[in-house]
């Protein structure tokens, strides 16, 4: 009998503490930065695609749900033919942004992703692909790798000297 | 039971029994150790340039400070004691890659290298991690170096092995090392296609990023990603090993697999880069029958899953008389042999060219039928004297080619061993050997690739090299039937001079095969083995047959494809199957043509061609790496080839086809590929050993219930490849013809060296993985080299007599525009389904007719000037292209050059020069024209 009234007395109290529902969709949630929702792919400073194809993300994830086809324009440059994202698969465990060494795949705050059909979770690289750099916004790979591309010789890198001349004998 | 001639050595303390005449890191590595190194490679061996093997050696066990040596370059003699663990030699290491990565560009996400990057493997193994030096890095110009090898000259770490393999190992001379101190540059003296034959080894031997796979990059995936099955190179008749690697349903890449009886761990650039044909938009993936349409035009119609069978059932069921079949020297054993079975071996025709038909016969019946040993490639390579007798053989069977160039190189080593310098200290031996040679004499129609090895070259008609054969083989045993009459004098001089190099040396290969075209040649080339067995020599006799299960299809049996033509003239063959085949490079085209206009003619094959489109019904075939069987290289050997990936459409192997057919028909059930090969086995002695030549497909690792996957354990996307498809993955493709799967799970461990799919091992994601695989390094896989050679020599019974039909010299006809044409060989253009690669189809030559510059002066004054030539009825235009190598009154056609075919060489054929009147048209073939008798 005693342990009825003391649950009824503890409800009653509740009536004057802080209310933590949220009236979710009305309302929406603080999420913070780091949650790992909904990826996206960016892009670098220069406007360019980050993604240079390199498969990293797709063999860190434990999943295997990110498939891609490597490809290269005329000038060198890698991107991705198609990049695919079975987010019915996905656990946003991150770990294929903790694998990219481009910063070009990260998981963002939205988690409203909820389909009626499992293949509308599949997501292309038109899906994927935003229009800047998102949580990186100074990093651009191209400015740190060897390799020449459009607008970029050998040579002209943030850290490198200009080409050897094969034919020079100094020291 | 312990070999006596092992010493001990001490590492870690611990003491190890090893062969002498090694390193010690070649003794650290087949023991197991992780020892990192870069400028060391098992075929080139030390040079200690790298620095990067380091270990600490102590004099004795009293010794605690030791000192620092190169592994490499340290013998392993008896009680050499050393520490790969001791924390001085390990700082070292890690400092040596810190060294190394100071230039070293930040590409690993970009580099084709990544994932099975040797450099990576090191850097890990010694735990260098951050890159403290600021300082710039230096930047190198890349060249173009044709469509194979791709070039990113800032990820060299200077570690010489390319120029050690190109240049070396590989006799190229257009590569090279350039510049001085830090700049030093690995490439070629200007942009352009690199020559070798076999420059693209330098992307696996290459540590690094440098030379990468250009085929690979056209459609790049990682190894990591890559489903791969062993596999067998079908673009000459050798048998290499080869890996190639699938992604999304296309073929990306070949790799080598080591065997270190054949290939070892190079193969050539036709194998490597030829596959591309197997991805070609023509493919054949649908069965269809053609119909005539309204307009009397041939109206394919394509039949559904599950119509094909029915519908060539009753193809074969309503033939109103025999039923014929055509095998192929290009298709697996299981394939022809199952054909043999379903048209009688009365109606099996091997699918040779009437000449080749006689000279593989006569090839199978010297190797089955003496107490003569045909040599493994490794063997041939290990020759102390070499006689080539009527082969080019870099241009019909690159990869022996290579293993001459070591051949060669034996004597002067041996030579050098003596002076006491051990064999792996490559630099020290190079210097004492200099340019000398062992003995390598080469009579061929023309020059080839090899010639400035040769101690002594003889060039000449077929009939002059069968005649300085037969000479060799009386002078080393008098009772060897002799040439009458007088031999060219070039030929005359080598006589004595090959003959006592032969009778000296203790491990003689005659090379000789189906090249020249002559039964004579290869007659010869028996001789001068018997006459050295005679002499008590243990000689080689090595032939080189023109396609990938020629020997095979040869062992099996089956009659003349002329015969085919003769029973088809007189209507006796109501129904042809054709396997794999196009019969208008093996016949005459008249001859072709009378052959299929059989009632009705079904095709199975991987690609339209000319017989193809005059079939009424075609089945589509796998393609080498679509399906599993069995070929027989030159050597005898019976090699088993996986099923890489399941190709789209339609497509079956063509033993399923024949096998459902057969079925379907009333015949014998064969559900697997063991069924066939068990009953082959059954059927034929001779092939007795095929069962044996892999494990069968219900084998399983001792108490295992798995299968051997295909895919890396690190295979990725499997939940997004098909997704955009259906959402729901698909259940992976069951193989019943093999312990493999489809799949990236399953045994994880080293599997029967028949079954490996790929050299990984933890730690060692480069191909220098393949250590791991082998028993000791250079030697044998683990369990021994996969394959099982079906022939050997029989040691009594009945032993080969001379061969006497000895032809008299070659004449020149008296009509000075008759020549005897002659075939010569192209690495890219002989092998017809590799120059359908693009990237090998760019290093085709044009067609062109080879003349002497005196002959060709009767004609015209200027090289390429276009003349008429008429073989047997068929007419080519051709540029004339001057060879000085060539005998006068012999003419050189490139054999198996696009539009080129339907003649069977040597034949006469005549010259006429340009006549005003010609229509201007590009060299080839004038279809329709030339008349028979026309010569
Ligand atoms: S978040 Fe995890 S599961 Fe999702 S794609 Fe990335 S790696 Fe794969
Ligand atoms: S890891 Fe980054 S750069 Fe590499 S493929 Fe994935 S998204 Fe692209
Ligand atoms: S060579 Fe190796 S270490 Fe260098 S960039 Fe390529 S993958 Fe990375
Ligand atoms: S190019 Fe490759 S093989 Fe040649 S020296 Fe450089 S790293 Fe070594
Ligand atoms: S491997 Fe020993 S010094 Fe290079």
């Amino acid at each position: 009998m005693f342990s009825i009234l003391r649950a009824i007395w503890t409800v009653f109290l509740h009536l004057f503490r802080r209310k933590v529902t949220v009236l979710y969709p009305e309302e929406k949630p603080r999420i913070p930065p780091r949650w790992r929702g909904r990826i996206i792919l960016s892009r670098d400073p220069d406007g360019g695609e980050r993604c240079v194809a390199c498969y990293l993300c797709a063999v860190a994830c434990p999943v295997g749900c990110i498939a891609l086809q490597a490809a290269e324009d005329e000038y060198g440059r890698r991107y991705p033919e198609f990049f695919r994202i079975n987010f019915s698969r996905c656990i946003f465990c991150g770990f294929c942004e903790e694998a990219c060494p481009t910063c070009a795949i990260q998981l963002t705050t939205d988690f409203e992703m909820s389909e009626y059909y499992r293949h509308n979770l599949v997501y292309e690289k038109e899906d994927l692909l935003i229009s800047g750099p998102g949580k990186h916004p100074g990093y651009n790979f191209y400015k740190v790798a060897g390799l020449a591309i459009k607008g970029k010789d050998k040579g002209e890198n943030e850290n490198e000297s200009p080409p050897v001349d094969v034919k020079g004998l100094l020291p | 039971m312990e070999d006596k001639k092992l010493i001990t050595v001490y590492i870690e303390d611990k003491p190890y029994r090893v062969k002498p005449e090694r390193s010690m890191l070649d003794a650290c590595l087949t023991l197991g150790f992780d020892l990192p190194y870069f400028c060391w490679h098992p075929a080139m061996h030390s040079v200690g340039a790298c620095r990067q093997c380091a270990v600490k050696q102590f004099r004795d066990e009293n010794d605690k400070k030791g000192m620092l040596v190169m592994a490499c370059m340290t013998p392993a003699a008896e009680g050499v004691r050393i520490s790969i663990k001791d924390p001085e030699a390990v700082e070292f290491r890690s400092k040596v890659i810190e060294w190394l990565m100071l230039n070293h560009p930040h590409d690993c996400p970009v580099c084709d290298e990544g994932g099975e990057c040797h450099l990576q493997d090191m850097t890990v193994m010694t735990g260098h991690v951050y890159r403290r030096t600021r300082f710039k890095k230096r930047t190198h110009r890349n060249q173009y170096l044709g469509p194979f090898v791709n070039h990113e000259m800032n990820r060299c770490i200077q570690c010489y092995r390319c120029v050690r393999f190109y240049n070396d190992y590989a006799g190229g001379r257009d590569f090279g090392v350039f510049a001085a101190h830090d700049n030093v540059y690995f490439g070629r003296q200007e942009d352009g296609v690199l020559q070798s034959e076999f420059s693209g080894n330098l992307v696996e031997v290459c540590p690094t990023g440098v030379f990468t796979d250009r085929t690979l990059k056209a459609h790049y995936t990682r190894k990591w990603d890559l489903q791969t099955a062993p596999s067998i190179c079908v673009h000459c008749g050798l048998g290499c090993n080869v890996i190639p690697g699938e992604r999304y349903g296309t073929l990306r890449r070949i790799r080598n697999r080591y065997n270190g009886q054949v290939n070892g761990y190079f193969i050539c650039d036709r194998g490597r880069y030829g596959y591309g044909f197997v991805n070609s938009e023509r493919r054949i993936r649908h069965p269809y029958y053609v119909t005539c349409g309204a307009s009397g035009e041939k109206e394919e119609n394509k039949l559904d899953e599950g119509k094909a069978l029915p519908h060539a059932k009753s193809l074969l069921q309503g033939a109103k008389g025999t039923i014929i079949g055509i095998g192929s020297p290009r298709a697996s054993l299981e394939a022809n042999y199952l054909l043999k079975r379903l048209s009688g071996p009365e109606n099996f025709y091997a699918g040779f060219s009437g000449r080749d038909f006689n000279l593989v016969r006569r090839i199978i019946s010297i190797l089955t039928g003496g107490p003569i040993r045909t040599p493994t490639l490794k063997e041939v390579a290990e020759a102390d004297a070499v006689f080539v007798l009527g082969e080019d053989v870099p241009g019909a069977a690159p990869m022996l080619g290579l293993a001459l160039r070591q051949a060669v190189r034996q004597k002067p080593v041996e030579a050098a061993k003596k002076s006491g310098i051990p064999v792996w200290n490559d630099y020290a031996v190079r210097m004492a050997v200099q340019n000398d040679k062992g003995p390598l004499f080469i009579a061929a129609s023309a020059a080839t690739r090899i010639d400035p090895l040769a101690e002594g070259v003889f060039h000449g008609a077929p009939e002059d090299i069968a005649r300085l054969g037969f000479a060799v083989a009386a002078a080393i045993r008098p009772d060897a039937p002799a040439p009458q009459g007088a031999l060219p004098e070039a030929a005359a001089r080598l006589v004595p001079l090959i003959a006592a190099r032969l009778k000296t040396a203790s491990r003689p290969v005659i090379i000789s095969g189906t090249g020249a075209g002559s039964m004579a040649v290869i007659g010869a080339a028996a001789n001068i083995a018997k006459s050295l067995l005679e002499s008590g020599k243990g000689p080689g006799l090595c032939f080189v047959v023109p396609e990938c299960n020629s020997i095979g299809l040869g062992l099996l049996g089956g009659k003349n494809l002329k015969e085919a033509v003769a029973a088809a003239r007189q209507k006796r063959a109501d129904t042809v199957i054709v396997l794999e085949n196009d019969l208008f490079d093996r016949l005459s085209a008249p001859e072709a043509e009378a052959l299929l206009a059989a009632r009705q003619v079904i095709a199975i094959d991987h690609l339209p061609n000319h017989t193809v489109s005059m079939a009424h019904m075609v089945l589509p075939a796998a393609a080498f790496a679509e399906g599993t069987g069995t070929l027989v290289s030159n050597e005898g050997r019976a090699q088993r080839f996986y099923k890489v990936y399941v190709p789209g459409g339609q497509i079956e192997e063509s033993w399923r086809w024949l096998a459902q057919l057969l079925a379907a028909t009333g015949g014998a059930e064969f559900f697997t590929l063991d069924d066939v090969d068990r009953a082959l086995a059954e059927e034929m002695p001779v092939f007795g050993g095929v069962p044996a030549a892999a494990p069968p497909a219900d084998f399983r690792m001792s108490g295992l219930e798995i299968k051997i996957p295909r895919q890396p354990h690190r295979f990725s996307g499997r939940t997004a490849i098909h997704a955009d498809v259906d959402v729901h993955e698909p259940k992976p493709p069951v193989d019943p013809d093999s312990p493999l799967s489809f799949s990236m799970e399953g045994f994880d461990g080293r599997p029967p060296s028949a079954l490996i799919s790929r050299f990984w091992a933890p730690g060692w994601n480069s191909v220098q993985a393949v250590n791991k695989f082998q028993s000791e390094v250079g030697g044998q896989l683990h369990g021994g080299d996969p394959g099982k050679r079906l022939i050997e020599p029989a040691s009594k019974g009945p032993s080969l007599s001379y061969f006497t039909g000895i032809p008299p010299a070659f004449k020149r006809a008296w009509d000075k525009s008759l020549f005897l044409i002659v075939p010569l060989y192209h690495v890219f253009g002989s092998d017809r389904l590799s120059a359908l690669s693009p990237p090998v189809a760019e290093l085709v030559p044009s067609p062109y007719l080879a003349l002497n510059p005196e002959d060709a002066r009767d004609f015209t004054a200027r090289e390429g000037a276009e003349i008429r030539l008429l073989i047997e009825g068929v007419s080519f235009r051709l540029p004339v292209r001057f060879d000085a190598s060539i005998a006068r009154g012999v003419a050189g056609f490139p054999f198996g050059l696009p539009g080129l075919h339907g003649v069977e060489l040597p034949a006469w054929g005549r010259i006429e020069v340009k006549m005003s009147g010609w229509a201007e048209k590009s060299a080839g073939r004038e279809w329709g024209e030339g008349e028979a008798g026309d010569v």
